[in-house]
């Protein structure tokens, strides 16, 4: 793995060929995103153009590297890619180059080289029932969170399953997988969840703490609110049929044909909280629900576990058939525990009841 | 009662006999001072009546009242009170609300006691929570407190049962609700005095055979017919109210012209000439049995096919209706009102009716042979033949407002203010039309009305419907 | 607990238990009102009551002649809720996936912006009959706990779904789940309140038909 600690962003971009306006949008893109005035964008550049390689660890634990994946792939050679050039990745087991003892080497260099300001980046859950379940070069990677955080500036759990335990932590979650912020609550700890999460995420996260040396607002489930503040379903283009009632029935029918909303098909857009329709993947080409498939609700804790993927949200996670029939019983045998009661108490006055004669209408003193 | 007869005269035959106008003179000579007693016979009666001290003690009351309850509660009555959401609108057809304004009068507020016991006997969760303590179980006071309720402000109309958006029966409740308020003793004295008057001397006004024997006499004098008595396999035995006996014995004479002509046998009987039955009205059923019984053994022992109610309301109900439940079994004669069996005749040509009433008239349907017995098209048939300026009130037939006085009302002076006061719906229906001649067919309602008409100063005349057709009856 | 995993569980083991103990209650509810009994009616009907009590249960619902004018909220008020409510409950397109998923049955829905409306006035309604149950004093004479609680089962499932559609309260998730929770709160308490009449008032109408159509009487 190549070190540029002590080149700048904005050399690293000329010799990309970006032009001073591409860059220039890409910040005001940024600015935007923040809810920052027009003036700022002017700063962001020069803090950019200015800001030093900050080193970087970064964690995979029980992941599946499609994080990885997405941000290293979709985004070349993008700005955002460049961004990540800009970072000094000393630590990424499946990017780097070296292997074994150098490479651990390479971490503990970093973490004393940059202690305190490194940031620490995390895919994967953290597996707690055995630590045999996931280790990395003998250590678990429970051992190796907390070892790694202790230094770090902050810790980003990339990934549904770093920020909610994800996959691995699927019910009946075999290895006892937590999210990072289970382990880590001494320092911040800044979700980006999603499966995988949106690259624009990640290196806006990034430009951030290069431009400002502060983390974005976050929401109450450590998440930049920017990001992650509106439902895919308010932002979806599909949204006005919706309200119109037109729904896809199914996934080839004239309604899926016409772009209709595809609720009925299970789509977990309307509690689903990302920016998926707005930045979309692969440089804004698309995003799922416009490539005709429902939203999977990837970015949200559990998704995996709230029934099927093709259920609409309103139906029942679980079936209630057997415990419906079993509530039938149960009503049928109290009632009729309460029915013979009753009865037995009616036949009782009845039994009991003397004729009335004339002299018992009288109020008795 | 000699005297009281000599004055009393269906309107039409004073208008016809005597010059009539609306002086005070004229209206004097129609007052009944000797039928008013009748009305609220309680606390004469009491003073004949054994001291109560002398009476034995049987149970406690209170009890006997909530086992009753216990007793009438059924399916219906469940699936009432559980379908009950307050909304209130009985209150808007009560005319003991609507008069009065007063919320305790609403119809479903005079069952509280009778739900609430249901609810601590017959819900699982009223259980529970009468296990738990939660839940008061009715006392004999809130029985007690709730008797003005009972029977001085429900005369059992029934429009309530008809407007209930969840189609409550209240007036079937309240019937019911009677069976504990009478076995508590908490009946109002009138009632209860009414009611002993009919076990011991076999009316409530304590009308005897001679009684009926002079009647007879007269009637047969007046209009030149054969009255018969106690003649077997007659198609019909026709029943009398005290009300009729003792101030409309013209029903007699008109059932017996009508009959004549049209060529039915018929009979009284001499065992069982009274058709009302205080026992259903008080809610005892035991006693209402009794007076049921009296009526079935003559009519079988009579071998008639038909038994004739009178123009009384509840006594349709309570031979017609509640009687073969309350004998439990159903009757080998059939029970028919004056107005159905009319309209029988009329249909199959045997009453032919003919000239005409050359002024408006209009109908008070009486609420238990109209609403609550189903006898609401056959007066209009009948009266379209010879009143051809026959309106209707608003809210007429089935939706007709009662009189004030049914439901044991009238035999109830602890009501006698309110039902004064709940009048004032039917004056106000008689004054909408404009009209100064209203047909009935229930003499408690004549009489009850004639009352109010009085204490208002309304110039109304009251006409039976069977005297009215009795005296349109075609000559050939 | 977050919004979406309060949402999770009345997704899953909320609905399976608020529907078990709704149809617990109701079946309960239901036997011990019928095994009270009913004596068979030994009166000669005038006409067979045959369908008697059905016409009833259909014609009940509406206001019999001049009692509109007489109690014009108590009517209009119950309509408006009842309809809005009824096209708010079952024809709102999640609604009725709902019902596919608990009962295997669908149907058409209506636009969002009408079943909007709908449950607008079904509030607005339930609201001004609430109003009128605390000044009218007829309604305050009957008026108990029972009635308020039946109230608030009864406007909280309204008025979260409200929210959660026009994303009133901030977070939606959290909102769809109240709305949920609230509706599975009334499941399981209506079988024991006076909500029962949604059920109950098929018996009750019927056999007021039934008693009135023996004796001629169509109620």
């Amino acid at each position: 793995m190549k070190r540029h600690s002590d080149s700048a962003l904005g050399i690293a971009l000329s010799e990309a060929g970006i032009s001073r306006r591409d860059f220039l949008g890409f910040c005001a893109t940024l600015a935007a995103a923040y809810a920052l005035p027009a003036s700022s964008v002017g700063a962001i550049a020069a803090a950019l153009e200015k800001a030093p390689r900050t080193a970087v660890i970064w964690l995979s634990f029980q992941e599946c590297t499609g994080c990885t994946e997405s941000l290293t792939r979709s985004h070349t050679p993008s700005i955002e890619g460049l961004i990540l050039e800009q970072l000094s990745l000393d630590y990424h087991h499946t990017l780097q180059a070296a292997s074994g003892e150098p490479a651990e080497r390479a971490r503990a260099e970093s973490m004393r080289a940059n202690a305190g300001k490194y940031l620490l980046v995390v895919d994967g859950s953290v597996p707690l029932g055995n630590p045999g379940y996931s280790t990395i070069a003998g250590v678990s990677n429970v051992d190796m969170l907390m070892e790694t955080a202790k230094g770090a500036a902050a810790v980003i759990a990339v990934g549904t399953c770093a920020a909610y335990g994800g996959l691995p932590a699927a019910q009946p979650n075999p290895t006892g997988a937590v999210p990072v912020s289970h382990l880590i609550k001494d320092k911040p700890v800044i979700n980006v969840p999603g499966c995988p999460p949106i690259p624009v995420v990640i290196t806006g996260l990034l430009a951030h703490f290069l431009t400002f040396g502060t983390l974005p607002e976050l929401d109450e489930r450590g998440r930049p609110k920017i990001f992650y503040g509106e439902s895919i379903h308010d932002r979806c283009y599909r949204r006005t049929f919706y309200d119109q009632g037109k729904f896809a029935e199914s996934f080839d029918d004239e309604g899926a044909r016409k772009g209709w909303c595809l609720f009925r098909l299970g789509c977990k857009g309307p509690v689903t909280y990302n920016a998926c329709a707005t930045t979309k993947w692969n440089n804004g080409v698309s995003f799922p629900i416009q490539s005709g498939h429902g939203c999977l609700g990837c970015s949200e804790p559990d998704f995996w576990d709230v029934g099927s993927f093709y259920k609409a949200l309103s139906m029942p996670v679980t079936p209630v058939g057997k415990a419906a029939v079993g509530a039938a019983a149960a009503g049928v045998a109290v009632g009729a525990a309460v029915a013979l009661a009753n009865r037995a108490k009616k036949a009782a006055a009845k039994a009991v009841h003397q004729t009335v004669k004339v002299e018992d209408l009288e109020k008795k003193p | 009662m000699e005297s009281a007869r000599g004055v009393r005269r269906p309107r039409h035959e004073q208008e016809a006999g005597a010059p009539q106008g609306g002086d005070a003179t004229a209206r004097d000579c129609r007052r009944r001072p000797t039928t008013r007693w009748l009305l609220r016979p309680g606390r004469r009666a009491r003073e004949q009546e054994r001291p109560a001290a002398a009476r034995p003690r049987r149970r406690a009351q209170g009890a006997g009242g909530l086992n009753a309850f216990k007793q009438v509660i059924d399916a219906p009555v469940a699936s009432f009170f559980a379908s009950c959401v307050h909304c209130g609108l009985c209150a808007e057809t009560c005319l003991f609300y609507t008069e009065t304004g007063d919320p305790q009068y609403t119809p479903i507020h005079k069952l509280e006691p009778l739900r609430r016991t249901w609810q601590q006997e017959y819900t699982l969760l009223g259980r529970l929570a009468r296990l738990v303590g939660l839940a008061k179980p009715v006392t004999d006071a809130e029985l007690e407190a709730w008797s003005p309720l009972v029977y001085d402000s429900c005369t059992m109309c029934g429009r309530c049962s008809m407007v209930c958006p969840v189609g409550n029966d209240i007036t079937m409740m309240i019937r019911k609700m009677r069976e504990g308020m009478a076995a508590a003793g908490h009946a109002p004295e009138g009632l209860v005095t009414a009611t002993q008057r009919s076990i011991q001397s076999g009316s409530p006004a304590g009308v005897k055979w001679v009684t009926v024997q002079a009647q007879i006499k007269r009637m047969q004098k007046q209009f030149g017919i054969s009255i018969p008595v106690n003649q077997e396999n007659a198609d019909y035995l026709v029943l009398m109210s005290s009300w009729e006996i003792l101030n409309y014995p013209e029903y007699l004479g008109a059932v017996g012209r009508i009959f004549n002509k049209a060529g039915a046998t018929w009979t009284l009987s001499e065992h069982a000439y009274e058709a009302t039955n205080s026992g259903m009205q008080i809610g005892a059923s035991d006693l209402a049995r009794e007076l049921v019984g009296r009526i079935v053994k003559a009519a079988e022992d009579l071998k008639v096919k038909c038994v004739i109610s009178p123009e009384c309301g509840h006594a349709y109900t309570a031979i017609r209706w509640e009687g073969p439940n309350l004998m439990g079994r159903r009757f080998g004669f059939e029970v028919k009102h004056i107005l159905e069996v009319l309209d029988d005749l009329s249909r199959t040509g045997r009453l032919k009716l003919k000239g005409s009433i050359d002024k408006p008239v209009t109908y008070h349907d009486p609420c238990q042979i109209s609403r609550r017995g189903g006898v609401h098209q056959q007066p209009r048939t009948l009266l379209r033949q010879f009143a051809p300026q026959f309106r209707e009130m608003t809210d007429s037939g089935v939706m007709n407002w009662c009189c004030g006085g049914g439901g044991g009302v009238s035999a109830n002076e602890r009501a006698e203010p309110l039902r004064i006061i709940s009048f004032k719906r039917k004056k106000a229906q008689i004054e909408e039309l404009g009209i100064s001649t209203v047909v009935t067919s229930c003499a408690n309602c004549r009489v009850v009305i004639e009352e109010a008409l009085e204490h208002y100063h309304m110039d109304v005349e009251l006409l039976g419907l069977t005297e009215l057709v009795a005296e349109h009856l075609a000559e050939d | 607990m977050t919004g979406l995993e309060l949402l999770i569980w009345a997704r899953g083991p909320g609905l399976v238990l608020a529907v078990s103990l709704c149809i617990f209650g109701v079946i309960l509810r239901f036997i011990e009102i019928l095994a009270l009994g009913r004596k068979a009616d030994l009166a000669p009907p005038r006409q067979s009551s045959a369908g008697s009590g059905w016409r009833t249960i259909a014609t009940r619902s509406l206001p019999p002649p001049g009692m509109l004018r007489r109690a014009p909220l108590t009517y209009l008020g119950g309509y408006v809720f009842h309809i809005g409510m009824a096209i708010a409950v079952f024809f709102f397109v999640p609604h009725i996936e709902l019902f596919r998923g608990l009962f295997g049955l669908r149907w058409p829905g209506l636009p969002n912006s009408l079943v909007d409306i709908a449950a607008l006035a079904a509030i607005v309604a339930l609201l001004a009959l609430l109003i009128g149950r605390m000044v009218d004093p007829v309604k305050r004479l009957l008026t108990g706990a029972g009635d308020w609680l039946a109230w608030a089962l009864t406007f909280a499932p309204l008025v979260t779904g409200y929210a959660a559609f026009h994303h009133l309260f901030g977070n939606y998730t959290l909102t769809l789940a109240l709305h949920i929770l609230s509706v599975e709160l009334l499941l399981v308490l209506l079988p024991f309140t006076k909500l029962f009449h949604a059920f109950s008032l098929f018996l009750a109408r019927w056999y007021n038909g039934d008693i009135a159509g023996r004796k001629g009487v169509a109620t």
